[in-house]
């Protein structure tokens, strides 16, 4: 669709098709020919069928749309931008982060903090690294700008906290050393869900 | 066999009808309790949720932990009220919904073996109190029913209570007329008042059964009924996105469950009129008759789940137009016809 045709807002020059849904009944006995019609036509038990194949779907195929939250998470989309997750580089288990501050710097709600030194090798490395997510607003600049993709949004969602010392120290973000085989990059902003291609649903107009 | 049965009844006791009506309290209450607890099971179902899972298998003990929250609320009583009626409305109901159970037939009798010490022996009948005009006094004490959201809604200085109010004068007042008439035509076709006699009539198979030559009695009593038993086409009372509760406003715990007791005892009332007016109560043979009457109750009870769960719920300029304009005559021109027919 082009965007003249988009910004159309002129109702009836589009090429919109309208549903015939008849007049509405004027005089009284327009209405009681239109009760019976319906009673007759058996429109309420097209209702009653469309519950009960729902009901026998439910109790015989499972087909169930509850999630039992707390136990059981439906996957988020890796565009999501939750908790941070610092990551290592996969080669050598280091950390990724340099240390360089940027993010630190360009944090709008100034809640990243750091303190850095030489490491043994004249090698910068952060020696304290704190978001306080109790501030943060999940902007997704801190993971935009990082130069080594050190610092990504991770899928951890739940956020709430006993204490705000839960929020949140560098050990608690970076992928823990023995599950290194397990890290995942970060897909980025405009990366689609992995399911996507099941998400993708004909819109039901044929009722 | 049911017939000689039940004209070879022994001698109904006051000892045996306590024992029944105590009965009937217990497990009705119970039944009501586990009628909740069928129906979000059977909503969720159809709306592919899972309903209660939690407390118990399957959820199945949430029924205890609404009762504990029921008796176990602050009873409150808003500043405004008449303090005696609005103590008194859900007695009302509650009291009347269980009244009308004392004259339909629940469970079947039996006789206390005579080994049980005092009681030994004792004749509990299947119907409390078997009266030989039963359905009218069914009928007539479910209409006294009406009294209890009327004075609750009219006495708790709430709107949303009045209007509550309003509408069951209106709804309930005019739904009677339909049950009332509708009832009628199987009444002159049997030639008595008693449940009993409904029951022998149809004696004989499902072909004699009243649905049979009254199927449009039958549809109006049904749909009265849900009307009657505030159920949800008609649930006008107390629509929460229309009345916030209606004339359950201002109720919380233990009278807001007597409402709702009330409620479900009157649903299987309902169900249990319908079933032995119209599909020949408790016929099949010997032991597997009341079995299947239980199966017929309950297929009516489910089926008031089952239309609140696809049907939405009507305007109350509808449900008047609905009772006055359409129902009504309908019901007359069916007595109408079923005199002219018995005439001829
Ligand atoms: S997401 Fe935004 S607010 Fe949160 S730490 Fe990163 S830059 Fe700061
Ligand atoms: S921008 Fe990346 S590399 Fe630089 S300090 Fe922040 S996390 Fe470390």
């Amino acid at each position: 669709m082009s965007l003249e045709q988009f910004k159309n807002r002129n109702v009836g020059v589009q090429s919109y098709k309208t549903l015939d849904v008849g007049t509405p009944p004027k005089t009284g006995m327009e209405k009681f020919t239109q009760v019976v019609k319906r009673s007759v036509k058996g429109e309420l038990f097209v209702g009653l069928g469309v519950v009960m194949k729902r009901m026998l779907e439910a109790l015989f195929k499972n087909d169930m749309h509850t999630v039992k939250y707390p136990f059981e998470k439906m996957p988020i989309s890796p565009r999501y931008r939750a908790i941070h997750e610092m990551l290592r580089l996969l080669e050598s288990g280091n950390y990724r982060c340099i240390g360089c501050g940027l993010c630190e710097k360009i944090c709008i709600s100034n809640c990243i903090s750091m303190e850095t030194r030489y490491d043994e090798n004249q090698r910068k490395e952060v020696s304290e690294y704190t978001i306080n997510f109790g501030r943060c607003i999940f902007c997704g600049y801190c993971a935009e700008v990082c130069p080594e993709l050190a610092i990504v949004h991770g899928q951890r969602y739940e956020t709430a906290s006993e204490q705000r010392a839960g929020f949140s120290l560098f050990e608690d973000m970076l992928t823990p050393i023995d599950q290194l085989n397990l890290q995942q990059e970060f897909d980025g902003f405009g990366a689609v869900s992995p399911n996507a291609d099941d998400n993708i649903k004909q819109t039901p107009l044929a009722y | 066999m049911e017939t000689t049965l039940i004209e070879n009844l022994p001698e109904v006791g006051a000892v045996g009808v306590i024992i029944k009506a105590v009965l009937i309290l217990a497990v009705i209450s119970a039944i009501a309790g586990f009628g909740t607890f069928i129906e979000r099971k059977v909503l969720a179902f159809m709306q592919r949720r899972l309903g209660p899972m939690h407390v118990g298998p399957y959820g199945l003990l949430q029924i205890a932990a609404d009762g504990i929250k029921l008796f176990t609320k602050e009873d409150i009583i808003p500043q405004n009220a008449n303090k005696f009626i609005f103590m008194v409305a859900p007695v009302i109901t509650a009291a009347t919904a269980f009244i009308a159970l004392s004259s339909v037939p629940v469970f079947p009798d039996f006789t206390i073996p005579s080994w049980i010490p005092l009681l030994g022996d004792t004749f509990v009948p299947s119907i409390a109190s078997d009266l030989n005009i039963g359905i009218l006094f069914v009928l007539g004490m479910m209409a006294a029913g009406l009294y209890g959201p009327l004075l609750a809604g009219m006495s708790q200085a709430n709107k949303w209570g009045i209007i509550g109010a309003a509408r069951t004068a209106v709804q309930f007042l005019s739904y009677e007329v339909v049950t009332g008439l509708s009832i009628l035509a199987p009444i002159m076709l049997v030639g008595s008042l008693s449940f009993v006699e409904f029951n022998n009539y149809q004696a004989g198979g499902i072909s004699n059964w009243l649905i049979w030559q009254q199927p449009l009695a039958f549809v109006l009593f049904l749909i009265a009924g849900f009307a009657e038993t505030n159920r949800t086409p008609f649930d006008l009372l107390e629509h929460e996105a229309e009345v916030v509760s209606g004339y359950a406003t201002e109720y919380s715990g233990m009278r807001w469950g007597m409402f709702f007791i009330g409620e479900y005892a009157n649903m299987i009332t309902v169900s249990v009129i319908a079933s032995v007016v119209f599909l020949g109560g408790y016929d099949v043979v010997g032991v597997y008759g009341w079995l299947f009457i239980i199966a017929k109750i309950a297929f009516f009870f489910f089926l008031m789940l089952w239309v609140r769960a696809a049907w939405p719920h009507v305007r109350p300029d509808q449900l008047m137009w609905l009772c006055w304009k359409v129902l009504m005559p309908l019901a007359v021109v069916n007595v109408l016809i079923t005199a002219i027919v018995m005439m001829v």
